[in-house]
């Protein structure tokens, strides 16, 4: 009798306590904190375009979009994006060179070779990558893969484009690597089992049928893989140096529009010179192409995923 | 009849002589195929090799370029512009009060943003509103967050490049990441604990805060420790916030000026070019960095596999 009036008695008290403000103050504040993700966005993106548009009245379109970058120069200083951009795309260039094709060779055989016990041995080994702070791939890339690379080829400068690029890659691998994956095994096992039961090897299965399967999500793997190359910062901010010339030359320093906004930003801009609004209209333009980059990889996986 | 039955037997030693003909095909072909696929297989081993061996190599590499540099005095000692003196004495404490900003923040915001969103607006334009700008926030290079934070936190509000400053710009940057691990852990709470509750007459609030919750709270800790985890190594937005290069006073308050582990790693791997003990310096702070990781994440492991209930 004891535990049945216990019952009643909770019952009546959260009867009670339900006519309380509390449940209706609750939702408000949890939607006030919701909106903080909100407000940061439209926060971004306000400071960008507001110090941008100051920066574009300052400086004439026609010199932003030349190759002529000497923001520092005393007299007449010139704002050309190019060889940032030029800088930013051979770095994510070169990241992709190493992690597409390895990421992506080793999504296959985690999903389709390794055994279970294999995969879960490796797997978590591989996401210790993606974990390490990007300062410390800097850190490597300049003190441990730039003189390597310098032994290789003698002209390669002590900054240059080439070791961060490469060094970008081994940290995006388990990133491609495992979206890659989600996207193989998101095949069904039937279509695959089917091959294999019609006498195919596992490598025509995971060529001929799971891969143009998965086509969808492995390319927005890559472009996601990209889209992270381009936002980078540190590791190129170390290694790839700050020459400000435009050069298809990868064994030379090239500067990204990353480490730019570092670069200036640690160099003392004044407020209301071109140079400090020039940081904002660089990570502008920095936040468009990673913002199409995502919105591209978000279009790939719908438009060209295949139903089952 | 029988021309019926002679037909279909002819049809049949066709489909068995073409078969035949497949299957010697194939024969012929056979030991290709599978010396092929044998040599793909170690093909593609060698690509999780070699992203495991670059990390080793990394690894070693750091360890190598820190030993004899790693000492306790080294953990003790504040800056010093003579590379065999310096410490990281205020680096250490700067990195723990800016997680002392970061956790509280991210922790509340996150895990209230997600209450919300999970089960309060799970359906409406709001909601998926919220949603899709959490995802895209969560892609934003954190260099932005940098210039975010020194428009608004550094210049706007005048917190220049303090504690409070990095801090509340680390914890914008980490949010999606609280955010999305409360979502799955709330997501994760059955159902009938939650119709448990309401039978017996609590509230909806009552029963979140008291039921779903305590439930939940496993698997928002782990996403509450990779965030921080996160934070921790963050560089970028730090630089871009104008953290000083060399900061010999330990800070005392939020409001102070100071350096971190992240930005004494930044300043002494570019000070090589003036002598390579530097380089020793920063490869010592990563270590004391990579320990400190290591650690969080084993908790985050401990605490997903030990208390995470299953229903």
């Amino acid at each position: 009798m004891g535990t049945q009036t216990d019952v009643r008695k909770m019952i009546h008290d959260n009867i009670v306590n339900n006519r309380n403000r509390v449940d209706k103050l609750v939702p408000r504040i949890l939607f006030l904190a919701a909106l903080v993700s909100v407000v940061t966005t439209l926060g971004i993106v306000a400071t960008l375009i507001f110090d941008s548009v100051k920066f574009f009245q300052m400086v004439p379109f026609s010199q932003v979009f030349s190759t002529e970058l000497a923001p520092l120069r005393a007299e007449n200083p010139t704002f050309g994006i190019l060889p940032l951009i030029n800088g930013t795309v051979f770095s994510s260039l070169i990241a992709m060179a190493v992690a597409g094709p390895v990421g992506l060779t080793a999504a296959i055989y985690l999903s389709q070779f390794a055994s279970e016990r294999v995969r879960n041995t490796l797997k978590p080994i591989m996401e210790i990558l993606a974990g390490i702070p990007t300062i410390v791939y800097g850190f490597f890339a300049y003190s441990f893969v730039t003189p390597i690379l310098m032994k290789l080829i003698p002209d390669l400068g002590a900054k240059n484009v080439l070791s961060p690029g490469l060094v970008m890659g081994v940290m995006i691998i388990p990133i491609v690597a495992s979206l890659s994956e989600d996207a193989m095994n998101s095949v069904p096992k039937t279509i695959s089992e089917g091959a294999l039961g019609l006498g195919s090897t596992k490598f025509e299965v995971a060529v001929k049928v799971v891969l143009p399967a998965a086509i969808s999500g492995i390319l927005a793997s890559f472009v996601l893989g990209i889209s992270r190359a381009i936002g980078e910062t540190m590791i190129v901010t170390i290694a790839s140096g700050s020459s400000k010339a435009f050069t298809y030359d990868i064994t030379q320093s090239m500067q990204t529009m990353t480490s730019y906004i570092v670069e200036f930003t640690s160099g003392d801009a004044g407020t209301g010179t071109a140079g400090y609004y020039s940081l904002y209209a660089v990570g502008l333009i920095l936040l468009l192409f990673t913002l199409v980059m995502n919105l591209f990889a978000q279009y790939i996986s719908h438009r060209f995923r295949e139903e089952y | 009849m029988e021309n019926q039955m002679k037909i279909a037997a002819k049809g049949a030693m066709a489909s068995r002589k073409r078969e035949n003909l497949h299957f010697s095909i194939n024969r012929s072909n056979i030991s290709k195929r599978v010396r092929r696929n044998n040599f793909y297989r170690v093909l593609f081993s060698l690509s999780t090799v070699f992203a495991i061996g670059m990390l080793m190599i990394l690894l070693y590499q750091v360890w190598i370029d820190s030993v004899g540099w790693l000492t306790p005095g080294f953990l003790t000692r504040n800056l010093s512009i003579f590379p065999e003196k310096a410490g990281i004495h205020g680096a250490i404490l700067g990195t723990v009060y800016l997680m002392l900003v970061v956790i509280p923040v991210t922790i509340l915001l996150g895990v209230a943003t997600a209450i919300y969103l999970e089960e309060y607006a799970t359906k409406g334009r709001i909601a998926a509103f919220i949603r899709t700008n959490i995802t895209n926030l969560a892609s934003v290079p954190s260099v932005i967050f940098g210039l975010l934070g020194l428009a608004v936190f550094g210049r706007l509000l005048g917190l220049g490049s303090s504690i409070l400053a990095g801090g509340l710009t680390l914890s914008l940057l980490v949010l999606p990441i609280v955010v999305v691990a409360a979502q799955e852990a709330l997501r994760a709470v059955p159902g009938f604990l939650r119709e448990g509750s309401y039978a017996m007459g609590a509230s909806k609030w009552t029963t979140i805060w008291r039921v779903v919750l305590p439930v939940a709270l496993p698997g928002v800790l782990t996403g509450g420790i990779l965030a921080v985890s996160r934070a921790i190594g963050e560089t970028a937005p730090l630089v871009v916030l104008g953290i000083p290069t060399l900061i010999m006073r330990i800070p005392k308050s939020l409001g102070d000026d100071f350096t971190a582990l992240p930005i004494q790693i930044y300043y002494w791997t570019l000070d090589t070019v003036l002598t390579r003990e530097y380089a020793n310096l920063a490869a010592a702070t990563i270590v004391v960095l990579l320990i400190v990781l290591f650690m969080m994440n084993s908790v985050a492991i401990v605490i997903r596999n030990k208390y995470q209930r299953r229903f």
